[in-house]
């Protein structure tokens, strides 16, 4: 049941009532890059990857609510060169080296640099941070150096595991995602946290210890599929 | 690493005689979480530091996770994981300040106390830190001293305080001549000049006292807010929202609780007509809050003072203290059953995000200052999830002298767009800097031959988040359908090098991201670094299309009003000082990509292969 409906690209999609742009988009079978929402956490709007144009104004699709016959532009020459652009800032901010990272193949923002075309090397200074391993878990590793600072694996932590492992310390370009103590064995994270789980971080930041590439390179979800498939896929024209 | 027994003994936390200090800091705001901003203030006051084991304390006593607090204590920059010095010492390092002789005032301190900056001396005495504009530009080079602040300094004076200071008196009685007699205004006005160089009719001229409560008490709630709607009363924080719809939305709201809140963070670079108004005109200042208090139903009022003007602290209470002896705050106010309405100060700690409304709100409520996602809107859910309004120092100054005589009269002056009178804060090459109240829509020109620039070749209009002018446009007008401003002019004259200003002011931004979001994050960054190879020469043709390229995208996609605006200082100049960038952009040599640096790239290199490049280096000989 929809309350209302609005334009994407030309395309109706209907909405409800406190529903965001993202939101209803997904429902619609139309897919908005995105890094920092994820369904079932709360919207933190930061990566801002999911902008569009709404009535020719930009705005983050994932923390927007739906309006009635708002006019929004998802996909198109312009704001596909914005998102690009933010996806390789996030690239640059950290240290990737994706040919032996665990994560390639699953990594979403590797994948949504394949989806925005980002296939040469970028204009953008590396920044190379000096981040350190923690390796002091039993079973889990952090290794923020690939972190793009989602802030998903706080908020599964806080909202799902009701824990509050994981937080964000410092400011502007050094504000990071930390811990709560010392190293992440001081704290009372455990394997089986939702916010461990690989559904969480985005990118290879969380490892879970003694289960790397069991999935082999070339076999993984990306590997398969553009992301965003699994939404383009409900669309039923 | 072997850990010597003091450190372990560091590490293992504190006395039980300072755990318990630190419990009773919490205790006295109920152990709020939200009054978390007070508890580091006086943390940090008290230890110097806020040290993880205290942190620990905090948290127990708050019911928050250690992260979250370090989340807080981290963001702001007067608090220090680190020891600071008993006396910390914090030098403004703006671009007004460079170019006031704040390089040998540096020096003098670096001498006089054997440090660098951003070093603590070794027994713990003084540290000496930068930081960005403390609102004193009129009177730079200027520098707060613990909770004190010192103006035009020289190199001189900075040799008799470090002198002082070291011979054991307390700052107080350095800075303020006989401070234990002075009254807080005269402590303040001690430390301080007003510089108030022209007195308009609304807020630096005569002021009847409480005139306008007086009217709103008279005329109820409904016909303050269509007053103030016919007044045509725009915001002077910078945006220029009409108050009167502010004020009637908040109102609209259905709602238990609401806030008043003054924005008192003026953290622009370059603005400081807040700060003379709250020395000058504080009960005026109170008397609008009590007065938006009264149009929208709030019970609670806070005033956010940025910590750079914690000197104006005891000044402030003082007046609040005043007003409810005299029962203009506190309970049925001038005897209005069921008027109540009350004020908090809520000191700052170093954050220019802060004047942003949702993240002034969120550093209320005693979390990192970061922006909050919009819509909702304050009006509809602020503070701690009521509606709220925020308004300006001046905003409410200017409110309460319309309720007291009228809004015509307001409307009769400034512009049709923007009616009534502005505050200018003027710095910078100019004979008289200081403050000119004077109505909206005068020109440049006629502002710069008041403050004595007729040399001036830029201005900056609205600090760095504002724009840069040249010559052939100081026609120009001061006003929101031409040259917007929340009353920063920062004039330069023709020796002041551009890229030099653009530089600073870049880097101001990337200091003062809050990062949450990607584009103002991170972009700012790389605008800092292209600026910075068009200031070392190595800049390409292709960097201006980079520059500008970058700049949209920051400014499309960022979050809140810090990244829609960080870009301008480029943008601007760009546009109205095209020569200063392609007069140093020149071909690469080395046929390498626009944009990157390969000298500084191969440096490394050649350091660890103790060698030159065959390539790169052309004098290079085996
Ligand atoms: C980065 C940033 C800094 C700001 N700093 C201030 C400030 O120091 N003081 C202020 O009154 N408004 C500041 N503002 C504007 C506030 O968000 C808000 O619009 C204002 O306080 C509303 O009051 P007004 O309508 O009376 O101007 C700032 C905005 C941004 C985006
Ligand atoms: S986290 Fe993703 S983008 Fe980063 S190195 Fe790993 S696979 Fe590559
Ligand atoms: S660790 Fe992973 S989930 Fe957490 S903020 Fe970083 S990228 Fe996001
Ligand atoms: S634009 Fe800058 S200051 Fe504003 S939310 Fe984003 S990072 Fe923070
Ligand atoms: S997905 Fe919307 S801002 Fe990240
Ligand atoms: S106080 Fe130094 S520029 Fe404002």
């Amino acid at each position: 049941m929809s309350d209302f409906s609005f334009m994407i690209d030309g395309v109706e999609i209907p909405a409800c009532e406190g529903q965001t742009i993202l939101e209803a988009a997904d429902a619609a079978g139309i897919y908005i890059p995105r890094l920092c929402d994820h369904e079932g956490l709360r919207h933190q709007g930061s990566c801002r990857v999911c902008t569009v144009k709404a009535n020719g104004r930009s705005v983050a699709a994932c923390t927007q609510p739906a309006a009635p016959d708002i006019l929004v532009e998802n996909e198109n020459a312009h704001i596909n060169k914005l998102r690009r652009d933010l996806v390789e800032m996030l690239f640059h901010e950290g240290n990737h080296l994706c040919p032996i990272c665990e994560a390639s193949g699953n990594c979403e923002l590797q994948a949504m640099a394949y989806r925005l075309d980002m296939t040469e090397p970028t204009q953008f200074p590396y920044l190379e941070p000096c981040r350190a391993l923690d390796a002091s878990h039993p079973d889990i590793a952090l290794d923020t150096n690939r972190c793009i600072s989602c802030g998903r694996c706080i908020r599964a932590s806080q909202d799902v595991d009701g824990k509050g492992v994981f937080g964000y310390v410092g400011r502007g370009i050094h504000r990071r995602v930390s811990v709560n103590g010392d190293t992440l064995a001081d704290t009372d994270a455990e394997v089986t946290d939702f916010a461990i789980s690989s559904e969480v971080c985005p990118v290879g930041c969380i490892i879970r210890k003694r289960e790397g590439f069991t999935t082999p390179i070339g076999e993984r979800e990306f590997d398969k599929a553009l992301i965003g498939h699994d939404i383009e896929e409900k669309r039923d024209d | 690493m072997a850990s010597h027994p003091e450190d372990t003994a560091q590490k293992s936390g504190l006395s039980l005689e300072e755990k318990a200090t630190i419990r009773s800091i919490c205790r006295e705001v109920e152990d709020d979480p939200a009054r978390m901003m007070d508890i580091l203030l006086r943390v940090q006051d008290r230890f110097r530091c806020i040290s993880a084991p205290a942190m620990d304390v905090i948290a127990e006593a708050t019911g928050l996770s250690r992260i979250a607090v370090e989340g807080v204590a981290s963001f702001y920059a007067f608090f220090s994981s680190e020891p600071k010095g008993r006396v910390t010492i914090r030098l403004c390092d703006d671009i007004i300040d460079r170019f006031s002789g704040l390089a040998s005032v540096t020096a003098a301190f670096e001498n006089a106390l054997s440090i660098t900056v951003g070093e603590t001396t070794p027994d713990g005495a003084f540290s000496l830190e930068y930081t960005p504009c403390i609102g004193l530009c009129d009177q730079a080079p200027a520098a707060m001293v613990n909770d004190l602040v010192v103006t035009n300094l020289t190199a001189e004076r900075v040799h008799e305080i470090v002198a002082a200071l070291k011979a054991g008196a307390p700052p107080e009685e350095v800075l303020v001549d006989r401070y234990a007699e002075r009254t807080p205004y005269q402590r303040a006005k001690e430390m301080v000049s007003n510089n108030i160089r022209h007195a308009g009719p609304v807020l630096l001229g005569p002021v009847p006292e409480d005139a306008g409560l007086e009217a709103a008490v008279e005329t109820g709630p409904a016909q303050i807010i269509r007053t103030l709607e016919t007044s045509g009363l725009r915001g002077c924080g910078g945006a220029g929202f009409p108050t009167g719809r502010k004020w009637r939305a908040a109102a609209a709201t259905e709602a238990d609780r609401r806030f008043v809140i003054c924005n008192a963070d003026e953290g622009e670079p370059g603005t400081f007509k807040d700060r003379v108004l709250l020395t000058e005109r504080p009960h005026l200042v109170f008397e609008g809050m009590t007065i938006a208090a009264r149009a929208i139903g709030a019970k609670e009022g806070i005033i956010y003072l940025r910590g750079e003007y914690v000197y104006l602290r005891d000044l402030l209470e003082e007046v609040l203290a005043d007003r409810r002896n005299r029962g203009l705050l506190g309970p049925a106010i001038m005897g209005v059953d069921g008027f109540d309405f009350d004020i908090r100060l809520q000191l700052g700690a170093g954050a220019y995000i802060c004047g942003e409304e949702g993240a002034l709100i969120s550093s209320c409520e005693g979390l990192p200052g970061e922006p909050k996602t919009r819509p909702p809107f304050p009006v509809t859910r602020g503070y701690l999830g009521c509606p709220t309004v925020v308004n300006n120092v001046e905003t409410l100054c200017h409110a309460a002298r319309i309720l007291g005589t009228g809004a015509q009269w307001f409307a009769g002056m400034g512009t049709k767009d923007s009616p009534g009178t502005k505050l200018f804060s003027v710095s910078g090459d100019c004979l008289n800097p200081g403050i000119y109240e004077l109505p909206y829509g005068v020109s440049i020109r006629d502002l710069l031959e008041m403050v004595g620039a007729e040399d001036a070749a830029a201005v900056l209009v609205g600090g760095p988040s504002g724009t840069m002018i040249a010559r052939d446009t100081f026609d120009r007008r001061l006003a929101f359908d031409d040259l917007a401003t929340g009353g920063a002019v920062v004039v330069f004259n023709g020796d002041r090098n551009i890229l030099e200003i653009v530089e600073y002011y870049m880097s101001f931004f990337v200091h003062e991201s809050c990062g949450y979001c990607t584009p103002c994050r991170v972009g700012n960054v790389f605008l800092q670094k292209a600026i910075g190879k068009f200031r070392k020469g190595l800049a390409n043709p292709s960097d201006i299309a980079y520059l500008r390229d970058l700049s949209d995208t920051i400014i499309e996609t960022s979050r809140c009003g810090l990244g829609m605006t960080s870009p301008n200082p480029i943008l601007s100049t760009l546009e109205n000082f095209p020569l200063v960038y392609s007069a140093v952009a020149k071909p690469s040599a080395d046929r390498t990509r626009a944009t990157f640096d390969i000298q500084s790239a191969i440096e490394n290199a050649r350091q660890l292969a103790k060698r030159r490049s065959h390539i790169y280096d052309r004098d290079f000989t085996k």
